[in-house]
């Protein structure tokens, strides 16, 4: 049977959508996401250059099985795999930097699944989350292999490189009391310090985010307001306990308070909407954060600080509501 | 951020689009060819329809009444050319609505070509005697001539200048800001006829019972400000610079940027004494009163990757928007969507067919390499969509309601203070379509209280 090919008219053919018919063009939620791997550059450089070849693993092993977790449980959903919006790639990377150099290769992968399975698809997906999906795995691998994430797990005496042969500085605050031997000031802003792959280094943290702030991927409002908790919380625990070796500078440049003020906190699905939210949402992390390194026998406090945080956001969502250019219309009524 | 904020010229957020003025900001206006036809709607603006007065086979002349307007809220319409009247019809405007046309067959001598350019903006405006005109005669005047807003909403004039001893008007804008990227009608309007728009806006002020007038114009149109300062001084006008920066033509947010002041939610520029006026309206009142000629044409931009000739024209009210394509050279290859207005607030457009409208301000067509490919995806909640509305609002709150049908809570977070400027959609990352969700959020809140 040979029919005659259908002949369409060659008018343009008009394409009819609601507007506006313009959108940013330098601006997608891949983008975005994009510029948090790119933001994530120089501290990922920061720790290969400390924790060579493990942080190389670490991250590597991490990615990979976010993707590969995203693959599954979107295939699990009936859903295409999002790959490509790249948010499972951001969720490995941010996981991988913040696990130990020591920890062994089936902790990252099963923190990667954790994360992208119970933290993200368990919700439904992209924007459907509650919580931050990577400190999601971090709490789940914390629990489950508490031995190898303690601060101990960070110091090994036979390690090539001197620098893993020291404790971290929280933990040396920590674990003794009275005189230690913290690390001075400038080496915990450039990162040449134990620690978590991507903790180590504020500057590397501060650069990167710098540009996802000037990107506008990131909130500027939460890595200030985050700092700003921080540093204030630090003030009054410098007053109640003035024998801390734990200075106000120290609470901000050690552990992880950079990283999670810049790359973690300003997570946009997890985090308020409105710039007072954001504020709010900030300036809780930061005195979390502070409070469980002071307080709890935990010598970092970030992943719980966030997940808190998290757990509020709808509720600081609510109560930040902006109020509208020239108010709120009245009704006849009083009804809104 | 809170309100206000005490930056001069311009309101808080917005967002800045492409400007893309270049397509025919320096080509004069150009007057299209009587037209074999056009189709005069008897609904172009905000209000009740008018009614028919001529039958069909009728003979009209240029300017003469087609529909009275009988509702108060209501402006008639004109012969926009001279000709046989033909059956009623119906025509689908580019917003959607199904309205009733008047065609009318071209008969007979036409004014056109450079007589009817000199008729719209040559000649002389006398400066002296417009203080000695009655405010009930320019409102009379602006009734009878069936003035719109020709800045897009096409709110009947005549009601807009008879506000009722109950609010005192003291300050008039005059509205030259065309932030809309593409458009330029209104600043070549500026350029070519900077004479009537002021003398218009001085008629506007006289009606009103305004001291002051303020003209409003973005800093990206240099010429416009020169040839509206040069004359302004004469007539004691000011002219205001404000910020490139959409939405800066919004009422709200030029009161705001040239007077500091905030219109309540809900109210009009009316309730803080200003009264905002187009350029072009103040144009047309100028000729309604010392001309004593209706609204028959209107300049139009017809610009964008997808037309030939990107060109400014004078045009018969009626026309279709076809042959206003036409007069721009045609669609090229790759024209890919028609846009009646500009691409921010405008309404692609299904049907050529369509007639030229009082609040068509301008086609833009765009080609199809201007289009967005991104798909759409899941909110990621970063809030551009926050930092960039004009209104203060939270634009992905109010869409997630309407999307799940919880009318009451987008108007909780004010879905009705919405002016559907786009800023959200346009900075969206994951370009949900934000403005649409708003406007049926809107529509269904509007049946709720009606």
């Amino acid at each position: 049977m040979t029919a005659e090919p259908v002949r369409i008219a060659p008018a343009p053919a008009l394409h009819v959508a609601p507007g506006p018919h313009l959108t940013v063009s330098d601006f997608t939620a891949r983008r975005m996401m994009a510029d948090v791997l790119l933001a994530l550059l120089p501290v990922a450089g920061v720790a290969v250059w400390i924790f060579r070849w493990y942080a190389v693993l670490q991250i590597a092993v991490c990615v990979a099985a976010a993707l590969l977790a995203e693959a599954l449980f979107s295939r699990l959903r009936r859903r295409r795999a999002p790959l490509d919006d790249l948010s499972a790639a951001v969720t490995g990377a941010i996981l991988g930097l913040s696990l130990p150099w020591s920890a062994p290769w089936y902790v990252g992968a099963i923190g990667a699944f954790a994360a992208i399975g119970l933290g993200k698809a368990a919700f439904g997906g992209l924007g459907q989350n509650i919580f931050n999906p990577a400190m999601v795995g971090r709490a789940f691998v914390m629990v489950a292999f508490a031995a190898s994430l303690a601060g101990g797990a960070y110091v090994r005496a036979e390690a090539a490189l001197p620098i893993l042969t020291q404790a971290t500085p929280l933990s040396l605050a920590k674990g003794t009391a009275g005189a230690v031997a913290l690390p001075g000031l400038w080496p915990l802003f450039l990162g040449n310090v134990n620690g978590s792959l991507g903790e180590t280094s504020a500057l590397a943290c501060l650069v990167g985010g710098l540009y996802l702030c000037w990107r506008r991927s990131a909130a500027w409002q939460i890595p200030v307001w985050t700092l700003a908790g921080a540093a204030a919380a630090a003030v009054v625990a410098n007053l109640l306990d003035p024998a801390t070796p734990l200075t106000v500078l120290h609470h901000l440049f050690a552990g992880a308070l950079f990283f999670c003020a810049f790359f973690i906190a300003t997570d946009p699905v997890t985090s308020p909407l409105s710039p007072r939210g954001r504020a709010v949402f900030g300036f809780g992390v930061g005195v979390l954060v502070v409070l469980i390194r002071t307080l709890s026998s935990y010598p970092e406090g970030v992943v719980f600080a966030i997940l808190l945080m998290n757990s509020v956001t709808p509720l600081i969502n609510r109560g930040t509501v902006p109020k509208p250019f020239g108010g709120a219309v009245e009704l006849p009524g009083g009804a809104k | 951020m809170s309100w206000p904020s005490r930056r001069a010229r311009t309101f808080p957020h917005g967002v800045h689009p492409p400007e893309e003025k270049q397509f025919a900001r320096d080509v004069p206006i150009e007057v299209v060819p009587t037209p074999a036809a056009v189709a005069i709607p008897l609904l172009q603006h905000l209000g009740a329809p008018c009614q028919a007065v001529v039958a069909s086979r009728a003979t009209v002349a240029l300017g003469d009444v087609v529909g009275r307007a009988e509702a108060p809220v209501s402006a008639p319409v004109h012969a926009s050319i001279a000709g046989v009247v033909q059956r009623e019809s119906v025509a689908t405007l580019p917003n959607g609505r199904h309205v009733t046309t008047v065609p009318i067959k071209a008969a007979g001598e036409q004014l056109e070509g450079q007589a009817l350019y000199d008729a719209h903006f040559g000649g002389d405006w006398p400066l002296a005697g417009l203080d000695e005109i009655a405010p009930a005669e320019i409102v009379a005047a602006a009734g009878e001539a069936g003035l719109v807003g020709m800045g897009g909403a096409a709110f009947p004039t005549h009601v807009k200048l008879a506000p009722g001893p109950r609010r005192p008007v003291d300050t008039v804008l005059v509205n030259g800001c065309e932030c809309e990227p593409y458009l330029t009608a209104d600043e070549r309007l500026m350029r070519e006829a900077a004479l009537p728009v002021l003398v218009g806006a001085k008629l506007v002020a006289r009606a009103v019972g305004a001291k002051r007038i303020v003209v409003g114009i973005e800093a990206n149109k240099p010429e416009a400000i020169a040839e509206m300062r040069r004359l302004a001084p004469e007539l004691g006008i000011e002219v205001g610079v404000v910020a490139t920066k959409y939405p800066q033509g919004a009422e709200k947010q030029l009161v705001y940027a040239l007077l500091q002041r905030i219109v309540p939610g809900g109210k009009l520029p009316l309730d803080v004494g200003v009264v905002v006026s187009n350029v072009a309206t103040a144009a047309a009142l100028a000729r309604a009163v010392l001309r004593g000629a209706p609204l028959t044409h209107r300049v139009m931009t017809v610009a964008g990757h997808g037309v030939r000739e990107p060109k400014n024209l004078l045009v018969p009210i009626g026309l279709r928007l076809s042959e206003a394509i036409e007069a721009a050279g045609g669609l090229t290859d790759d024209a890919a969507r028609v846009i009646a207005g500009g691409p921010m607030m405008g309404f692609s457009v299904a049907y050529l067919d369509a007639p030229v409208t009082k609040g068509t301000s301008g086609l833009t067509v765009l080609a199809a390499r201007d289009l967005d490919a991104e798909p759409e995806r899941a909110c990621v909640r970063c809030g551009r969509c926050v930092d960039v509305c004009p209104m203060g609002l939270l634009p992905t709150r109010i869409a997630l309601a309407a999307r799940y049908g919880e009318w009451e809570l987008a108007g909780s977070y004010h879905a009705r203070l919405c002016v559907e400027c786009g800023c959200c959609a346009f900075a969206c990352p994951s370009r949900l379509p934000l403005v649409q969700l708003i406007r049926v959020a809107k529509a269904r809140l509007a049946k709720m209280t009606a």
